[in-house]
């Protein structure tokens, strides 16, 4: 059993996005969270401090430990963000701003 | 035709969605604004539409409540009583008045995900129905990815039909862990134990009234039936010491409690897994009911008899007003909605119509008010942090740093521990932290005193104030 077969879900074309370089494949309609889950990432982030690797934690957006770049874009919360076909996800380092 | 009346009602979970139909249906416009991309809040949160789940029933509890309130909002829409406005973080409500008394309130919301523009929604009376949040106390190891909390991964799975791993232990304590527990498993991941730190046989004792709810007795013996198909061992009165693992998590050490709450020597057992759902309860938001200036009840925000709080024209329900399932927020709801239909037309309601309402609110609210008796949060769990523990994650302080401020530094509330150590000072305002630093510094959990319900991007604060149009309509973003 998995959660798709579960829900008898019948989701559109699936498509491609890149994390870190590397090609996964996504629904239409999950978050970049729950494709990066489905494809078997659990972190995406290393904190500023101690440099430690962190993914989701709340799953509701109000931890704000998922945070992620996407599209050159950093501080996305991917719990909440949708992927799209082609998004070029990164883990983000710290604030993901140089600095 | 006069215009109608325009209630704005904050969060679209059972409480929302019952006091929106409540109040659409005695002529009030309803406008219903919701931080997720559907309705349903955390109990019926939806797989997003794209995903074309066909049974999302099966990822459900109490279906056909969900679809009596679905297709009520459906009908509602329709008809143009209820605009639904979704991916809306509402950040802060504006109370205006013309010197004397309130004139009506702005309901300041960023839009979608990435949170960077900010609408403005006008309303004669606010209803502020935003539920609850997780709460989960610290302990080694719990920031290693894998380690989510036991709402998070049923939002994730209800939500995005997505797991974060296939062997699961879940750990806590508290009556969400059940749910959590047998949904993961029924999705397909392998759950070896439900850890929990309360005594079932304390939990039975303390919920003696549960002779007179025989639905939640159904419901217990549903959960009894679901545990033992998926053969989900039940360790109670354990806890998790410890979450192992280098980069992500491989694997939890559980121990049996002893009556006063110490971890029993001898009894420490590795549990392998990837996934550790877990949670110790949850706490109510209050933020924009603490912004607008609502009187609160402990961590609560206090209502009347009629869902009132003490700021005229501001109601609220559900969870915000304190922990009690999806049942209890569904009859607070309703009673709200009837409640500011009839002071928006600047009636008196009469309580006999939703007496039966209100005979569910004190049953459920009784009942609950023991459970968490029962379930009250481990005892001792602060003996069990080493310094190096990291108890405020966005900040990455330890409980190291919190013992020295109070030991050494004297801090002696959660304020002064905050400005010493940066506890509960980054993105999450303190949210996911404030438990934990209030237990190692011994001190009381004081309501957080957010000013605004999310960080707010600068941009937004400091552009001139958004246009304001009536009824209920957002002002173009900016
Ligand atoms: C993560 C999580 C998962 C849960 N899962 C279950 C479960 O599976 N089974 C179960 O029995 N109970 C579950 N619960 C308990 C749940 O709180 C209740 O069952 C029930 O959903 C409470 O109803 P409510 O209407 O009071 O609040 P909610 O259902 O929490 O609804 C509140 C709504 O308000 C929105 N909101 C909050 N703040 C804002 C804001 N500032 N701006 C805009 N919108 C906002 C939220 O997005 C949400 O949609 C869960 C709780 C949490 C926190
Ligand atoms: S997991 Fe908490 S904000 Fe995304």
């Amino acid at each position: 059993m998995n959660p798709l077969d579960l829900a008898r879900a019948r989701p559109g074309t699936p498509f491609t996005v890149t994390f870190d370089g590397r090609e996964i494949e996504a629904l239409p309609g999950q978050t970049v969270a729950a494709a990066l889950w489905s494809a078997g990432v659990t972190s995406w982030r290393t904190t500023r401090g101690a440099g430690r690797p962190r993914g989701v934690f709340c799953g509701i957006g109000v931890c704000f430990d998922c945070l992620v770049t996407v599209d050159g874009r950093p501080g996305l919360r991917a719990c909440l963000v949708p992927a799209v076909p082609g998004a070029d996800i990164r883990t983000q380092e710290g604030t993901g701003h140089d600095d | 035709m006069t215009e109608r009346p325009v209630l704005a009602v904050i969060g679209a979970g059972p409480a929302g969605l019952a006091a929106a139909l409540a109040a659409a249906a005695r002529r009030v416009h309803v406008v219903l604004v919701d931080s997720a991309a559907e309705p349903g809040g955390q109990f019926y949160r939806q797989p997003a539409r794209r995903l074309g789940a066909r049974r999302p029933q099966a990822l459900h509890h109490q279906w056909r409540t969900w679809e009596r309130l679905s297709e009520g909002l459906v009908a509602h829409l329709a008809a143009g009583r209820v605009t639904h406005l979704s991916d809306h973080h509402v950040w802060c409500v504006e109370r205006e008045s013309d010197g004397r008394k309130t004139t009506g309130f702005t309901v300041h919301a960023l839009l979608g995900p990435e949170q960077e523009r900010s609408v403005a929604v006008r309303a004669d009376g606010v209803l502020l129905a935003t539920g609850a949040y997780e709460k989960v106390l610290p302990f080694p190891g719990g920031t290693l990815p894998g380690v989510v909390t036991a709402g998070g991964a049923q939002a994730m799975l209800k939500g995005g039909l997505a797991l974060p791993g296939r062997t699961a232990v879940v750990a806590g304590t508290g009556p969400l862990l059940l749910p959590v527990a047998t949904g993961l498993a029924a999705a397909g991941a392998r759950v070896t134990a439900l850890v929990e730190s309360a005594d079932p046989r304390d939990v039975a004792r303390r919920a003696r009234g549960l002779a007179a709810q025989p639905a939640k007795l159904t419901e217990a013996a549903g959960y009894a039936v679901r545990l033992a198909r998926h053969r989900i061992p039940v360790m109670a009165r354990h806890t998790v010491l410890e979450a192992h693992g280098r980069d992500r998590l491989e694997s939890v050490a559980v121990a049996a409690l002893d009556t006063e709450g110490r971890a029993v020597p001898g009894t420490e057992r590795r549990l392998t897994c990837d996934t550790l759902a877990v949670g110790h309860g949850l706490l109510p938001h209050t933020d924009l009911a603490e912004g607008l200036g609502c009187r609160l009840d402990g961590p609560a925000v206090q209502v009347d008899e009629e869902q009132r709080t003490d700021v005229p024209g501001v109601w609220a329900a559900g969870e915000t007003t304190g922990i009690g399932g999806a049942g209890l927020s569904l009859a607070e709801g309703h009673i709200a909605g009837r409640s500011a239909a009839a002071h928006l037309y600047g009636t008196a309601p009469d309580p006999g119509e939703w007496a039966a309402a209100a005979r569910s609110r004190t049953r459920l609210r009784a009942f609950f008010a023991e459970l968490d008796g029962a379930y009250a949060a481990p005892v001792r769990w602060t003996e069990r942090l080493t310094d190096a523990t990291v108890v405020c994650r966005c900040e990455e302080v330890t409980a190291g740093a919190v013992r020295e401020a109070v030991g050494a530094l004297g801090a002696g509330d959660l304020r002064t521990v905050k400005l010493l150590t940066r506890a509960g000072m980054g993105w999450c305002q303190g949210r996911m932290c404030e438990p934990g630093v209030a237990g190692i510094a011994d001190c009381e959990l004081t309501p957080g005193r957010r000013l605004l319900a999310r960080p707010v991007p600068l941009g937004v604060l400091a552009a001139p104030p958004e246009p304001r149009r009536r009824p209920g309509e957002p002002t173009s973003p900016r």
